[in-house]
């Protein structure tokens, strides 16, 4: 028997006219976790998808515990022993956690049998590995972090000795995240050789007993986790040195520009989502919410903007009031000077389906630059297009591409070019750096920060804490929908944002946000 | 009294006999759009496997023939549906029209190349024909009044297909929630990548579940022609597809409430053939043209308002693309 669980030799796909993968070649030992890092598009996800026979490669051979295997489909992969957990949950939401967890892999004809048969198998599963889920629950009424375990389930209900996640914290709370990887070091220890496609280098550092850097569709570096750094990693992973803390002046603040006063909202379920929330962001300083997703960030970033009316308070924002009685339409807000980036760019950012040309209008498309006496006026849209991706190094720099077909870090620095052109007086920005990669990440951070100093107010929503502190100025802490504390971003580190977040931090100076 | 039950068992036992070609195509839909394909051909197929049997029966003789033709067309025209919507990805609704279409035009034009009578077929004679059968013990327990009553003039007296059509939605339901294969195709409807990524073909499982349709569309249509009447007549369908996919979805893709909503459908039909003429107090007689137009009506009331949320399976009437 070899010692290596997955063995690639020359490795190769092309879509079209793009080289995703070339001349891929990787080892994993057995019974080791084995982390892929690389910018988005550097062909970490292509590589992996032929690994489970979602694409075929166009050339190359793959080893499976030394012996040549041909992969073709799924059933060739799970028939190997490979499973994976993909980033996208491949699951049935309105079926049960058994049921998805048995689809494909029932013990016969009849439901009833393979559910009896089933329901053992996984209960002996989920001991030996901690993966509790209730099996009777409904997919779609299970947190993600549960369903990404019944993923887990899956894979290894199907004999699963290689277990493949494709960034599999994106979707997770740290806490979450922390179980997860619980759960791959008991699968470890059990002998399940684990690999992980992540941009996270911190998780690579932590988990990992080896880690292959790609970059452009080649592994440029396969290295021990412990013979290496953060530092070296990411530097393979971009081609350059980066830094990754970003200098920064302190802030000249200047008229306070948004000024929330007792801001509430009850959903329409009686649920209390924001409670009492009081707050200013003044020009020229960049302001933080930090906490837990779901905590209530989401929404005030909602009803700054206008998409979501608030329930009681006065939100002073720029020049514009808005009350419980007194909404203002998302519009008047963005032409007053109040630029928003959304949190979700593909639901609210932009129109995947649109060129990219028309996504970069949108919010703006009735201005009267874009617009003849009855058509809109194309070449000026394009024009404005590609000027706007040339300042934000948007990549392709070609305007008439679908708004999809741009990486994940394209679509936002094409978002963030959108609203911040106009040189707008309050900046708000929800997770501007999720699912972007390194490069692109250092890039809008530049521009965040260079708004700041051409005196915009800037709020900013993100899930990264690392992210928070070195962008804020200052950083309001949520918990449950309420402030739950303020901290000076230079004085503060993610371990104390980490227990004011989860609400177990004591009360400094016996101040008060109750 | 009497002649009130009498009334009523006879309007309930023509709401049996004018729901049972819904109740096919309804469960025939079921399965397809269970499976993610939408299938509008639901008409072209009744209508297909009518003629079908009507041509065989009155070739041969025999109503199992018929039968036999129906079915076999109705499972060509799946494929064909299939072929366009599921092999090459073609829009589903495209493609079902274009059936209905074509069935509509061809039956007429073979009707006429073979039959020579303006697009219809020979009026059968009974033994080319599914007749009435009673069931065993009629007439022992006819005369019990009431129940005697029932069994013999609601659930006895009926021909076979009929009582194939019930079978057909307790073998639906079983199907789809009780086999493996059921448990396969609900999922294929609603995500079928998670099917394809637990290693099952995504479309292989979509061509069984649209030639089950096609199986019961035919039967569907066997009965339209050489059961409930004795010939093929141009366009004899008359929207029943349409409305069976209506009740489909008024059933919410379940089989016992779409077979119920069949029902619903059935009724009006079978109330508003009764009412032609009647004079109903402080009305008057009401039109015959609005008691026909009702059940359309109830089909645009019911969709509209009283289904609440009809949640289709998540993936129907998209086609699975793997690669990009």
């Amino acid at each position: 028997m070899s010692n290596f669980s997955i063995e690639l030799k020359d490795i190769s796909k092309s879509f079209g006219s793009i080289q995703a993968n070339k001349n891929v070649n990787l080892k994993i030992k057995k019974g080791t976790i084995h982390g892929i890092v690389g910018e988005n598009g550097a062909g970490k996800s292509t590589l992996m998808s032929i690994l489970y026979g979602f694409y075929e490669a166009d050339s190359g051979t793959i080893y499976v515990n030394g012996k040549e295997t041909t992969i073709k489909n799924s059933t060739d992969a799970i028939k190997a022993g490979i499973g994976m957990v993909h980033q996208h949950f491949m699951l049935v939401e309105n079926f049960t956690v058994l049921e998805n967890i048995i689809l494909g892999a029932e013990s016969g004809m009849i439901l009833s049998k393979s559910i009896k048969n089933a329901t053992s198998e996984i209960k002996n599963l989920e001991k030996s590995y901690g993966l509790y889920v209730d099996l009777d629950a409904r997919i779609d009424t299970i947190p993600v972090g549960q369903q990404q375990r019944v993923e887990t389930i899956k894979a290894l209900y199907r004999g699963a000795k290689i277990l493949i996640l494709d960034e599999p914290t994106g979707v997770l709370t740290p806490q979450e995240a922390d179980q997860l990887f619980d759960i791959l070091r008991a699968l470890k220890d059990q002998g399940t050789t684990v690999v992980i496609i992540t941009h996270k280098l911190r998780e690579i550092m932590d988990l990992t007993d080896s880690v292959s850097v790609m970059r452009a569709g080649e592994i440029v570096d396969s290295l021990e986790t412990s013979k290496t750094s953060k530092e070296e990693l990411a530097e393979l992973m971009v081609g350059r040195k980066i830094r990754m803390n970003l200098e920064k002046s302190s802030a000249k603040t200047g008229e306070t520009l948004i000024d929330v006063n007792k801001l509430g909202l009850t959903d329409s379920s009686g649920i209390r989502r924001l409670d009492n929330l009081n707050f200013q962001v003044k020009a020229g300083e960049i302001v933080g919410i930090a906490g837990v997703s779901g905590n209530g960030q989401s929404e005030l970033l909602e009803i700054l903007c206008g998409i979501l009316p608030c329930s009681d308070g006065k939100i002073k924002i720029s020049d514009i009031t808005i009350t419980p009685t007194n909404q203002t339409k998302p519009d008047k807000i963005r032409h007053a000077g109040i630029a928003h980036v959304p949190e979700d760019r593909l639901k609210r950012g932009l129109i995947p389906q649109f060129s990219a040309s028309e996504s970069s209008i949108l919010g703006y498309q009735n201005s009267s630059s874009f617009n003849g006496i009855a058509f809109t006026r194309t070449d000026a849209i394009r024009s404005h297009c590609i000027s706007i991706m040339k300042d934000f190094d948007v990549r392709p720099q070609n305007p008439d591409i679908k708004s999809a077909n741009f990486s994940g870090g394209n679509q936002q620095k094409l978002i963030l070019a959108r609203e911040m052109e106009r040189s707008p007086k309050v900046l708000l920005v929800g997770q501007p750096t999720r699912g972007v990669d390194i490069g692109a990440i250092e890039f809008i951070h530049k521009q965040i920060i260079q708004m700041r100093d051409k005196g915009s107010a800037v709020l900013l929503v993100s899930g990264e804490l690392d992210e928070l502190i070195t962008l804020s100025d200052r950083i309001i802490v949520m918990f449950d929908g309420k402030i739950v504390g303020e901290v000076d971003a230079n004085k503060t580190d993610e371990k104390e944002l980490g227990l004011m977040m989860t609400n177990s931090h004591e009360q400094k100076n016996g101040q008060k946000y109750e | 009294m009497e002649f009130a039950l009498n009334d009523i068992l006879s309007i309930l036992a023509a709401t049996i006999r004018l729901s049972t070609p819904l109740i096919f195509a309804a469960m025939a839909g079921i399965f397809s759009e269970r499976s993610g394909v939408v299938d509008i051909s639901l008409e072209g197929k009744l209508l297909a496997g009518a003629f079908a049997a009507a041509s065989m029966a009155a070739y041969t003789g025999s109503a199992w023939l018929g039968l036999g033709a129906a079915i076999i067309t109705g499972m060509i025209l799946s494929l064909i549906h299939g072929f366009a919507s599921i092999t090459h990805k073609g829009d589903q609704v495209v493609s079902g029209v274009a059936i209905n279409i074509i069935v509509s035009g061809l039956t007429v034009v073979l009707g006429m190349a073979w039959f020579h009578r303006s697009g219809q077929t020979p009026t059968l004679t009974s033994d080319s024909r599914f007749m009435p059968i009673q069931l065993p013990g009629v007439d022992a327990i006819s005369n019990i009044p009431f129940i005697g009553e029932i069994y013999s003039k609601l659930i006895s007296g009926h021909n076979l297909l009929v009582y194939i059509a019930f079978a057909s939605v307790a073998f639906t339901y079983w199907v789809l929630f009780k086999t493996r294969f059921g448990l396969r195709l609900r999922a294929v409807g609603e995500n079928p990548k998670a099917v394809d990524t637990a290693g099952i073909s995504v479309s292989f499982l979509r061509y069984r579940a649209i030639l089950i349709g096609g199986i019961l569309t035919g039967i569907g249509g066997t009965y339209i022609s050489i059961a409930q009447n004795a010939s093929f007549i141009k366009d004899m369908s008359a929207g029943q597809g349409y409305i069976a996919l209506a009740a489909m979805i008024f059933g919410k893709w379940k089989p016992v409430p779409a077979m119920f909503s069949c029902f619903l459908f059935g009724f009006l039909e079978a109330l508003s053939m009764r009412m032609q003429g009647v004079v109903i107090p402080y009305i008057g007689e009401v039109p015959v043209q609005f008691i026909q137009a009702a059940p359309y009506i109830l089909t645009v009331v019911l969709l509209a308002g009283f289904v609440g949320r009809a949640i289709a399976p998540k993936a129907d009437g998209i086609p699975y693309v793997k690669e990009r």
